[in-house]
């Protein structure tokens, strides 16, 4: 480059010449070269920038290239690395406590036909009728002639009926695969299981969705794939439900009964080992519901979560155990019995008369309803009512089944200080046997509140505190002697000293209008072992009725409570329990000096 | 000395595409392995889920309990009572146990090979 010297000889001395200033041209020519170097350093700015500017346009073409040729492939899996997931089943395994299967998948086929294909209608439709004696001979040739282009035959095929719809050989028929709900162990609680069947329905898969129980309220759960097919563990076991659905039965046969419901709880965990409900169905062959009829003498009809019943002489526990709280009584406070107890015109009276006085302890061993009536005027309608709500008596159960929100107790309208008297001894409050297991089980465990739940729990709730560790105590003393000296003598099991409640209540006439004479309600509400309860049974008969002894017997302590006493006498063992010999009464041994 | 450079690299080049050549290849050939085993083991596992809901309804309750009632005289099983349980000091001293005897000849149930086991013979 040539460089132009800032003061050029020729240009300064013609200048001086003529008497200009040579500065002047100094001063120009300085201006001019830094012209000339600002318009070089802009243009090498400018390529920079250009260059710059080219590169991003580069990667954003790229990365944008990339996300569109990403967004317009087809899905596949990662095929190089080694695959964890182990779906094999649009809907996870249900399994017991024990990892034992409750219900699993089967693949299996579904039939569907496609008349415009078909070579030999008529053919095909007898010989379907054939195989499937309840299909419709005339139905099937009525479809496969008319204007139908396309229809289900079946849902679900056994391989020996696939083979031989196979073997018809009519291309119109075909075949698409489905995968359906199996419950290995039948009827075994079913009610809790509930069922499933096909939600929306293609060609070539179709929906399991659940229609009750579990499986309708852990649908989204069990077909979610983000669990990656890990089965849903229930707090059931399977064995000790299976002993109890038998006792149960062959109890409530004994007992001439029309229905059954049993509920076993652990008192610490909260947790449902067992809850059986009788007359039961098959989940996989689940019927159809109820149009008409009394819908709780339907199989589907779940006594135990949405059975709301009186529960009768039950509830007086919970009477004596806040009056112990409160510190209105103690267990040998003198209570009067002299009957009737007369308020309005209603008057309760006791099965038998008792007498004048019994000790708080014999109002609930000898179960007298004036005694607790009683006891309950001295609590009062206020108290009552929130002890009852404590104990979760007034909402629904929040076990995890879609029935729990139909049983939902029924309270009286007007919660006078009659309905305060009445509920005292299980009359006026309706609730369901898995309310009493919960509210026994806080009575088992010390006095803290327990939630029922039927999916398994890693530790104890430790809920609020509803009772004194002492006034539980004293409750369970009490209802230990119901069976020792009460009215559940035939409760007593060697080595598992059973303590519990009797209950037979009155079953309301359906259309109002008071009580039936002879048809009752029998429950027996139990824990085991009393002086150290680890479960809480609770057994309900629904209209029990057996000759015994030369009478004919409806009341709890003759049907309940034997079949409880068979129960816990082949459950225990099932759970682990060791038979101990009970601890004695401590002697009242007072040390004194002179 | 430029000429030898320029062969070396030739020859680099050369040298990288040929392994570029056969590790794609392999790549491919391993691939698709991957996939026939990925099916294999779903198969595996599908056949697996079917075992075990035969296990749990060939195991349910009623059955084996008709199965009792069925061998009441070879095997007299009852329900558990709670007079079973025993204690530590009445069980006797374990006598040495004998080795299980080697699996010899293992039947295929959980593989593809499983249904194959009658066309072999």
């Amino acid at each position: 480059m040539i460089r132009t010297p800032l003061r050029p000889l020729a240009r300064i001395l013609d200048a001086r010449n003529k008497g200009e200033n040579p500065d002047a041209i100094e001063r120009e020519n300085i201006r001019i070269r830094h012209e000339q170097m600002r318009d070089a350093s802009r243009m090498r700015a400018e390529g920079r920038l250009l260059v710059l500017g080219v590169m991003f346009i580069a990667a954003f073409v790229v990365v944008g290239a990339r996300m569109g040729m990403l967004a317009n492939t087809e899905p596949s899996e990662p095929r190089a690395q080694a695959s964890g997931a182990s779906i094999i089943a649009q809907r996870a395994d249900i399994v017991d406590r024990k990892g034992r299967i409750l219900a699993t998948n089967m693949e299996t086929h579904s039939l569907y036909a496609q008349p415009p294909h078909m070579i030999d209608p008529a053919r095909a439709a007898a010989e379907l009728a054939a195989i499937f004696p309840d299909l419709d001979h005339d139905r099937l040739l009525k479809d496969f002639t008319g204007k139908r282009k396309f229809l289900w035959v079946r849902k679900k095929l056994s391989p020996e009926q696939k083979q031989a719809v196979h073997d018809i050989g009519d291309p119109g028929l075909m075949f698409g695969p489905r995968e359906m709900r199996l419950y290995p162990n039948g009827s075994l609680a079913a009610h809790v299981l509930g069922g499933a069947s096909f939600g929306r329905e293609g060609v070539h898969a179709a929906e399991v969705i659940g229609v009750a129980g579990v499986e309708k309220t852990f649908d989204q759960y069990l077909r979610d794939p983000s669990v990656g097919g890990a089965p849903l563990q229930l707090s059931l076991d399977l064995s000790v439900q299976a002993a109890t659905e038998q006792v149960l039965f062959g109890g409530m046969k004994l007992m001439n009964a029309k229905g059954a419901a049993s509920v076993l709880m652990d008192v610490h965990t909260g947790e449902i080992i067992a809850i059986a409900s009788l007359p039961d169905f098959d989940p996989n062959d689940r019927p159809a519901n109820p149009t008409q009829g009394n819908p709780s003498d339907s199989v589907l009809f779940n006594r135990a979560v949405q059975g709301v019943y009186e529960l009768g002489s039950t509830f007086k526990i919970f009477a004596t155990a806040q009056a112990i709280e409160l510190g209105l009584v103690n267990a040998s406070t003198m209570i009067n019995t002299r009957g009737p107890l007369k308020w309005g015109k209603h008057k309760i009276r006791d099965f038998h008369d008792y007498g004048k006085t019994l000790s708080v302890k014999d109002v609930i061993v000898k179960s007298s309803n004036i005694g607790t009536a009683r006891i309950a005027q001295m609590i009062g309608t206020a108290r009552q009512k929130a002890f009852m709500e404590q104990l979760g008596m007034t909402v629904p159960t929040p076990l995890e089944m879609v029935e729990a929100n139909g049983g939902k107790p029924l309270l009286p309208p007007n919660w006078s200080e009659l309905s305060t008297m009445t509920i005292s001894y299980g009359h006026g409050l309706s609730a369901t046997p898995v309310h009493l297991a919960a509210g026994y089980a806080a009575i088992a465990n010390g006095g803290t509140k327990v939630m029922p739940t039927l999916i398994k729990q890693v530790g104890p709730q430790n809920g609020p505190r509803i009772l004194r560790a002492d006034v539980a105590a004293a409750s369970r003393a009490m209802l230990r002697a119901v069976v020792t000296e009460g009215t559940a003598s035939f409760g007593e099991v060697a080595g598992y000293a059973v303590g519990g409640k009797t209950g037979s209540a009155d079953k309301p006439k359906e259309r109002g209008g008071g009580y039936y004479k002879d048809k009752v309600i029998a429950t027996f509400a139990s824990m085991f072992p009393a002086h150290d309860p680890k479960y809480v049974l609770i057994v309900t008969l629904d209209e029990p009725s057996t000759f015994i002894a030369g009478k004919e017997r409806r009341t709890a302590g003759w049907t309940a409570v034997p079949v409880a006493a068979e129960m816990i006498t082949r459950i225990a063992p099932l759970l682990g329990l060791r038979p101990e010999i009970e601890p004695g009464q401590l002697a009242g041994i007072t040390l004194t000096s002179n | 000395m430029k000429t030898l450079l320029y062969v070396v690299t030739a020859l680099c080049v050369i040298g990288l595409a040929f392994w570029a050549y056969r590790e794609n290849y392999r790549t491919q050939e391993v691939l698709s392995r991957t996939d026939k085993l990925q099916i294999e083991i779903g198969d595996a596992r599908a056949r697996l889920a079917v075992l075990r809901a035969e296990w749990a309804y060939l195991n349910r309750p009623d059955r084996l309990r008709e199965l009792a009632l069925l061998n009441f005289e070879r095997l007299a099983l009852q329900p558990l009572r709670p007079d079973q349980f025993g204690r530590t000091d009445e069980i006797a001293y374990p006598t040495p146990v004998q080795e299980l005897l080697p699996i010899t000849d293992p039947i295929d149930i959980s593989t593809m090979r499983a249904t194959d086991v009658e066309d072999d013979q």
